[in-house]
Formats: C-alpha cells, sequence, structure tokens
C-alpha cells in the first residue's frame, strides 16, 4: 500500500473563494434573519404558543443529528479497523465538528433570549436533558478535536485508538441525548415512546454518511484531487445499508404506535389524515429519502456514476430533513388529549384543535445559514488542517 | 442583570481600581446632588439613599441582585433593596410632568451604564417608571386588594395613602 | 406508589401555614399592616408548610362569563401585551399570552356540555421544571410554579413539556409593564396563583375575587396543607379529580365533574 500523504486544501482558484464568499453571503443572511426575528420577538415567525419550535429546532437537530454521523467514517476507520475509511477519518470528524458547529448556531439564535448564553452555559438544571445535552456538546467538540489532533500529529498518535473509542460512545451518547429530548416528553403522544433515542441514532449514521459523501466529492473537486471508484463504492453501499435501517426503525416506531391503541390518533395523524404532514412522510421520507435513492445506489446502470451518488446523497438528507419535521413539527401539531371522551367546542387556545404552522422567510433562512456555517468551517478546516489525503486513488492491493 | 454583574465584574477585575477611581473622583468633585441625583427626581429631595451613596454605586448590583433571588424564590416582597425602589425614587420627569424612562438617554440608570459600557437588560421587563396612579394597567396594584402592604416599597400606591404620604411613611421606614 | 397516587397532601403541618394566614386575615388600616409585614418578616418568606391549591367546580362555571380570564389580564398585566401591528387574527390568537383560559367541551357519550377554566395547574411533580435546563422553571416551597425570569433562556423546552399547554411564550416587546409583575420579550411564563396577592398576604387569587364577585363561585383557592381551610373541606365533601391523572403529577388544581 501506497504512503499517504495527507496536505491542506490549498487551492487559490476561484472555485474555493468563490465557493467561500457564497457561504458567507448565506450566513450573514442567516444572521440578518437571526437579528430580525430578536428584534421584533418570535412574532415574526410562524412560531407560536401552539407551535413553540419550528423550522429553525429542525434545521438545528438535523445537523446535530447528522454531525455524530458523520464522525461515522472516523469511527469505522480506528474502533473497527476498516483500512479503506481510516484515511478519510480526519476530514470526517472535522465534518462533524462542523455540523455541529451549525446546528448549535441555529439552535441558540432561535432562543427567545440569545443573549444569555453565559446564563445556559453556567446554569445547570441536572435533571433536564438539555442541560446534559448542552455538556454533551461541549464535550464532543472537545473529544473529537482531540481526535483530530491525535490524527494529524504523530507524538500523540499512539493515544489515537483511545481516543477513538471515547469519541464513538460520546457520539452515540449525544445522539441519544439528542433523541431523549423528544423521547422523556410524557405529555405529547408523537414523542412519548423510547424507540426515539436508537432511532436518531440510525438516523445519524444515514444523513451524516450523506453528508459526509457530498462533502468528500465537493472538496476533491474543490482541489481538483484524485477520489477513487472503490472507496466511493463502499461509501455508497454503506449509505444504502444506513437507508434501510432506518426504513426498518420507522415501521417499528410506528408499528409499536399502532399496538398502542390510545395512539392510533397520532398515528392516523402522521399516517394519513394529517394534511400536510403524511404528505410529507409518505412522499418526502419514504420515497424521496429512502426509495429513490436505494434505487439509485443499488441499481447497476448507475452504480459508477459520482453524479449519481451525489444525488442520491442529496435525497437522503431531503428525505431526512422531512422526517426531522414530521417528527418535530407534526408531534406539536397533533393536539394533546387533555379531555379523553369529550370534544372540545371552544377554546382560545387552539385545545383540542390541531394547530397550524406556517414557517416564515426568516426562519427558513436560519436554518440554511447553519447549513452554510457548517460548510465554511469545513471549508476552512480543510484549507488550514492536513485533513485530506493528497490522492484517494485506489489502492492496487485489495484491502477490503 | 446577570450578565451585566458579570461583565462589571471582569471589568473590576480587569482594571482593579482603575474604575472605582473614576468613579470617586467623581465623588468627589461633585455635591451629591448635582450630575448624581437626575434633578426633578425624588431622589434629588431625600437625603440619602437606602445606602451610602458611594456603597450603592459600587455594589447596587449586589444588592439587587441579593433582592431578587429574595423576592423571586422565597417571596419576600418587601425587600429594601428591590428595583421598582431604584425607579420609584429616581426617576425624572419630563416638562409636562409625565416620568421618563429611567433607562432613556442621560438618565440615571442610562448614564452610568453608558459610560461603564455595561448593557442594561433589566428594562425589558421591569418598568421604566414610577407606578402611575390611575393609569391604566396599574389597578393592579392599587384595586381592590387590601393586603398591599408587602409591596409598599416596591413602589405600589395605596388607595388610602396618597402618593405623598406614601413616600414619606416609606422614606420612614428606610430610617428606621 | 405512595407519594403519586391522587390523594392532595393533607399533612397536618398547620402551624407556620396559620400564621402567615393570620397575618393575610388582619385586614387593618395600612399603618397596622405595616407592623404586620414586618412581624412578618421573621418568618421570612414562602414555607412548604402551605401548599397553595384551587378546586374548580365545573357545574357552577358559566358558559359565557369570562370574569376569571377578565380579572387575570388586568392583575397580571397580560393584556399590556397588545397585538403587533401587521400580525394576523390568526397569528395573534396563537402567539398572545393566555395564563388562564375558558374550554368548553361536550362529552361525546352524554352530550353533557361544561365549561371550565384552565391553567397551570401547579403540579407537585412538574415536568417543565424537569426540563428547564437553566433551573428557571422552579417550584416554590409553598407549591406555586413560577419561572424566574432572570434566568429564562426563552428555549420553550418547558412548552414542550407541559401536559396542559399552560404556559404562553412572549413573542414581542412588551412597554408598561405592571411593578409587581415584570414581563418581557423572549420569556415563558404561565399562571402563577397571583404571586404577588400572595406574598402581600392575599388568600385569594384575582380570578377567584372575579368569580365570586360574578356570583359564580365556581373558583376556590387555598390552602391544600390546612386541615381547617376551605378547600381542604370541600374537598372532603365532593368527588373531584385532576386532568390526566394518569400522568401522576399531583396537580395543585383539580375539577368537579369534568
Ligand atoms: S401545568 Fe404545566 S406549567 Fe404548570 S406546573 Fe404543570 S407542567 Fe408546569
Ligand atoms: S423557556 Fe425558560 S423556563 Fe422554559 S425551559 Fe427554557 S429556560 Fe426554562
Amino acid at each position: 500500500m501506497k504512503k499517504l500523504h495527507y496536505s491542506e486544501l490549498w487551492c487559490s482558484s476561484p472555485r474555493y473563494w468563490g465557493g467561500l464568499a457564497l457561504l458567507a453571503f448565506i450566513i450573514a443572511l442567516g444572521l440578518g434573519s437571526a437579528y430580525y426575528m430578536e428584534h421584533h420577538g418570535h412574532w415574526v415567525t410562524g412560531m407560536s404558543n401552539q407551535v413553540v419550535w419550528g423550522l429553525p429546532h429542525v434545521f438545528a437537530i438535523f445537523l446535530i443529528v447528522a454531525a455524530s454521523g458523520a464522525l461515522n467514517v472516523a469511527s469505522i476507520g480506528s474502533v473497527f479497523g476498516g483500512p479503506m475509511y481510516k484515511p478519510l477519518g480526519r476530514f470526517s470528524a472535522l465534518l462533524a465538528i462542523g455540523l455541529l458547529a451549525g446546528g448549535l448556531v441555529v439552535l441558540l439564535l432561535d432562543l427567545g433570549r440569545p443573549d444569555r448564553l453565559i446564563v445556559a452555559m453556567t446554569k445547570y438544571n441536572f435533571k433536564s436533558i438539555f442541560a446534559w445535552n448542552i455538556l454533551l456538546y461541549t464535550g464532543f467538540f472537545a473529544i473529537v478535536g482531540v481526535y483530530i489532533w491525535t490524527m494529524i500529529d504523530r507524538t500523540v498518535n499512539k493515544h489515537y485508538k483511545m481516543v477513538g473509542f471515547a469519541a464513538f460512545f460520546w457520539r452515540l451518547a449525544l445522539t441519544t441525548g439528542t433523541g431523549s429530548i423528544f423521547g422523556f416528553l410524557v405529555a405529547r403522544e408523537a414523542y412519548d415512546t423510547a424507540i426515539l433515542a436508537p432511532m436518531f441514532i440510525i438516523m445519524s449514521f444515514s444523513f451524516g454518511l450523506a453528508f459526509f459523501i457530498l462533502a468528500l466529492i465537493s472538496a476533491y473537486w474543490w482541489a481538483g484531487r484524485q477520489l477513487g471508484e472503490l472507496r466511493l463504492t463502499k461509501l455508497k453501499n454503506l449509505l444504502g445499508v444506513f437507508i434501510g435501517a432506518v426504513l426498518y426503525f420507522t415501521l417499528v416506531y410506528h408499528l409499536t404506535n399502532l399496538y398502542i391503541t390510545a395512539k392510533h390518533g397520532v398515528e392516523a395523524f402522521v399516517l394519513l389524515n394529517g394534511g400536510i404532514y403524511p404528505v410529507m412522510f409518505w412522499l418526502g421520507q419514504i420515497l424521496i429519502g429512502s426509495i429513490i435513492p436505494l434505487f439509485l445506489i443499488y441499481s447497476p446502470a448507475f452504480s459508477k456514476s459520482r453524479f449519481v451518488i451525489s444525488v442520491a446523497s442529496v435525497l437522503v438528507l431531503i428525505g431526512g430533513f422531512f422526517q426531522v419535521y414530521v417528527i418535530v413539527i407534526g408531534g406539536q401539531a397533533y393536539p394533546m388529549s387533555l379531555f379523553p371522551g369529550k370534544e372540545v367546542l371552544e377554546s382560545s387556545f387552539y385545545d383540542g384543535v390541531v394547530a397550524s404552522y406556517v414557517p416564515t422567510l426568516p426562519e427558513a433562512m436560519l436554518g440554511i445559514g447553519g447549513i452554510a456555517v457548517a460548510m465554511a468551517l469545513v471549508a476552512i478546516g480543510s484549507r488550514m488542517l492536513k485533513v485530506l489525503p493528497e490522492s484517494l486513488e485506489d489502492p492496487e492491493d485489495e484491502c477490503a | 442583570m446577570r450578565s451585566s454583574t458579570g461583565i462589571k465584574r471582569i471589568i473590576t477585575g480587569l482594571i482593579p481600581g482603575g474604575l472605582l477611581a473614576v468613579l470617586s473622583m467623581g465623588v468627589m468633585s461633585e455635591p451629591a446632588t448635582v450630575g448624581v441625583v437626575t434633578p426633578g427626581s425624588k431622589a434629588a429631595s431625600s437625603e440619602a439613599c437606602v445606602a451610602p451613596t458611594e456603597e450603592m454605586r459600587r455594589n447596587h448590583m449586589d444588592y439587587l441582585k441579593h433582592d431578587r433571588i429574595e423576592v423571586v424564590y422565597k417571596g419576600i416582597r418587601d425587600t429594601e433593596f428591590g428595583l421598582s425602589s431604584c425607579v420609584e425614587c429616581h426617576a425624572a420627569k419630563d416638562d409636562k410632568g409625565g416620568y421618563l424612562p429611567i433607562n432613556g438617554k442621560g438618565q440615571f440608570c442610562d448614564s452610568c451604564h453608558e459610560y461603564v459600557a455595561v448593557s442594561l437588560p433589566c428594562f425589558q421587563c421591569h418598568r421604566k417608571t414610577p407606578a402611575e396612579q390611575g393609569a391604566s394597567g396599574d389597578s393592579a396594584m392599587t384595586g381592590s386588594n387590601p393586603h398591599r402592604l408587602g409591596l409598599l416599597q416596591s413602589g405600589g400606591g395605596q388607595l388610602t395613602l396618597s402618593a405623598d404620604e406614601l413616600r414619606r411613611l416609606h422614606v420612614m421606614t428606610l430610617e428606621k | 406508589m405512595g407519594k403519586h397516587d391522587d390523594q392532595l397532601d393533607m399533612k397536618r403541618r398547620e402551624f407556620i401555614g396559620k400564621t402567615v394566614l393570620a397575618a393575610g386575615a388582619a385586614t387593618v388600616a395600612p399603618g397596622i399592616l405595616l407592623t404586620v409585614a414586618r412581624a412578618a418578616n421573621e418568618t421570612r418568606g414562602v414555607t412548604s408548610a402551605v401548599r397553595w391549591g384551587m378546586l374548580i367546580d365545573t357545574n357552577k362555571c358559566a358558559d359565557d362569563c369570562t370574569a376569571c380570564v377578565d380579572a387575570c389580564n388586568k392583575e397580571n398585566g397580560i393584556d399590556l401585551v397588545q397585538r403587533p401591528e401587521g400580525a394576523s387574527d390568526a397569528d395573534w390568537n396563537a402567539q398572545r399570552p393566555q395564563w388562564i383560559r375558558k374550554v368548553k367541551l361536550r362529552d361525546m357519550a352524554t352530550q353533557v356540555v361544561t365549561t371550565l377554566p384552565m391553567m397551570c395547574q401547579h403540579c407537585e411533580y412538574p415536568p417543565c421544571v424537569d426540563v428547564c435546563p437553566t433551573g428557571a422553571s422552579f417550584k416554590r416551597a409553598d407549591g406555586i410554579v413560577m419561572v424566574d425570569r432572570h434566568i429564562c433562556i426563552g428555549c420553550r423546552y418547558c412548552m414542550m413539556a407541559c401536559p396542559y399547554k399552560a404556559r404562553s411564550f412572549i413573542h414581542q416587546n412588551v412597554e408598561n409593564q405592571l411593578v409587581a409583575v415584570p414581563r418581557g420579550k423572549g420569556c415563558v411564563e404561565s399562571c402563577n396563583f397571583c404571586v404577588q396577592r400572595i406574598d402581600a398576604g392575599n388568600t385569594t387569587t384575582a380570578c377567584q375575587e372575579a368569580c365570586d364577585k360574578a356570583g359564580h363561585k365556581a373558583i376556590l383557592f387555598g390552602d391544600l396543607k390546612d386541615p381547617e381551610s376551605e378547600i381542604t373541606r370541600a374537598f372532603k365533601t365532593h368527588n373531584s379529580r385532576q386532568i390526566r391523572a394518569e400522568l401522576k403529577l399531583n396537580t395543585g388544581v383539580r375539577y368537579i365533574d369534568v
């Protein structure tokens, strides 16, 4: 096997700078939107006392979940000893940090009082999953940071395995924590189930890998470096497995809910008669996010096409986004049953009726801004650190 | 308010004495009522604040925070150093006799906070002017409830007392 | 599940509770009250010997009456939050804060129609407090659940967690707040049993006072731990229940005939 050389993504091409300028522009728009929302208050958004978490939270949770999944490639390399994946470890860790930062920025800027960041960082209620998550996120940055360091710096390389394990378990904890934000909400029928946490882990595998494939292809395109077929095929096949796993967990999730008679209402809402949500579920998550990508990935006709692999990854991300949307927004829109056996005739507070939520432009801009933050961090990071191998040509000797 | 005290501490910590020197110079060079207390406010005509002026300048945020915890968590509302007392005493009036917001440009709170560049978020939630009798929305402070006493120092008016009588009572209590 | 069953805590630790009530009952001239308040300083603040609670008789709650809601709006300055220019009806209704609301129900089997006021149920095991990351949502010693606005970061996780939709987020700037009820953009709030009245020694909430005044007497507020209080006695003679009892939150607000 050839010796690998890592180097910074050193290209002065207009491709790089243009791309970065575009990202900066999107980030500026996102910040502007956040300022607009904070300045006027949240009434300028579609969020209300009925749907309290809106589009920004969909973006944030999506990014945070994807972040821990993006670390997967590094974990396979170090924890499970996959030699094909090992050269990709550094980039995978960098992407994980970027995505997490992007998600957190969105989450933070959507707070009612973002100026109280210091309060959030210094006052903890240890009964709160949310507080635990703040610690998990901070720890994730630290551990993955060290992880990259052990991968890059030869002098500390002996700790690489250990840190790799730590990072692996930390990321599992992180996604479990993110899933538990919802899993422990006894108040809302759609959430009150333990399967949400493992489901979030599987979702993270799939979203994270899709992000990784896209980022890898674009980085090598930006830099004009070589990216071998074989490696991409491996990643692609792995993505297929993860998509299948998410589908399976979705099935189990809905089957368990259907088994519980009390939850038939909320199930029917998400699967059949909930207006936009069943459409998002069937069309968004199942068709666009799972079936078409599976077809693209496994159909022999396209198996080598880089373009098709990218399209499949994008579709997985779109589907995943809809999945998170249905979980976050759909779960809130479905009315809580305060008075079983009774119908609500009148209420000034929308008791017993499906809450409506129409996202507004600033919310969307803030969320997209978060994605841009993630991408920009990765772009800058790979220019400053030696995270990408100069060439990822397929090795001559087979070593899978 | 939290962050402002935090920042305040950092500032005093970073430049030990520097800020205090500036402030105490102010004390020495100016008589207590000029340039410190807003002219036209109640405080201008009363003899002393709830603590020596210098003490208040330096530590009012700690007093406020202490009493904020008493009020919010322990329900002790007849505290001595509540924010509403500051507003009650230090808010100035405009030409027409209406109260000016205490955090307004150049007003009591703002003038100092602006000078030391410490943010002043208290009044995003707290009322910026003393409660005005008869103004809409203030009835809750005075209305049919005879037990308002605990709020006496929070600036609440009572139907049976005129604003002036109340003020005198207030000063009396503080003196004791 | 001893602690968790549907029984209210009727422990007879009445001593301090009574002194507090006695101080409150001393409805005399302000001059005298002054001394009362200062004497009360000795006990300093809320005590767990008291648990505030409420019993709502839905039979007495009148269909088209909103006296409690109006009184709450006034007492706590809820109506100081004005509809922002350019907000649609639907948006405004979904976004404006409501600490107490009237709900009208029809039983699907018997067709019986009931109306009742809904507000924070002041859970003994409040999910909102459990989830709050900063500890801004908290339960006072006397059972009142409220938000410390100084450390609320506006994450709305408590609103996600509350099983009664009792909480509101302030979606816009607020001006001219009441001195006793500071509130502002970006924080979450909910019914706090008129805590400013209680702390001042009052023993009724604004909603109860208004309901009584309107002649309905559907709301009864009082100390659940005082065996002599009207509310404790009413609990013994009436069949009441908590809403969403299956969550075992041991709410402080109970309803008759829902
Ligand atoms: S009703 Fe809701 S807001 Fe009130 S204590 Fe219970 S969970 Fe908290
Ligand atoms: S919105 Fe405020 S009170 Fe509610 S959970 Fe967040 S910090 Fe706590």
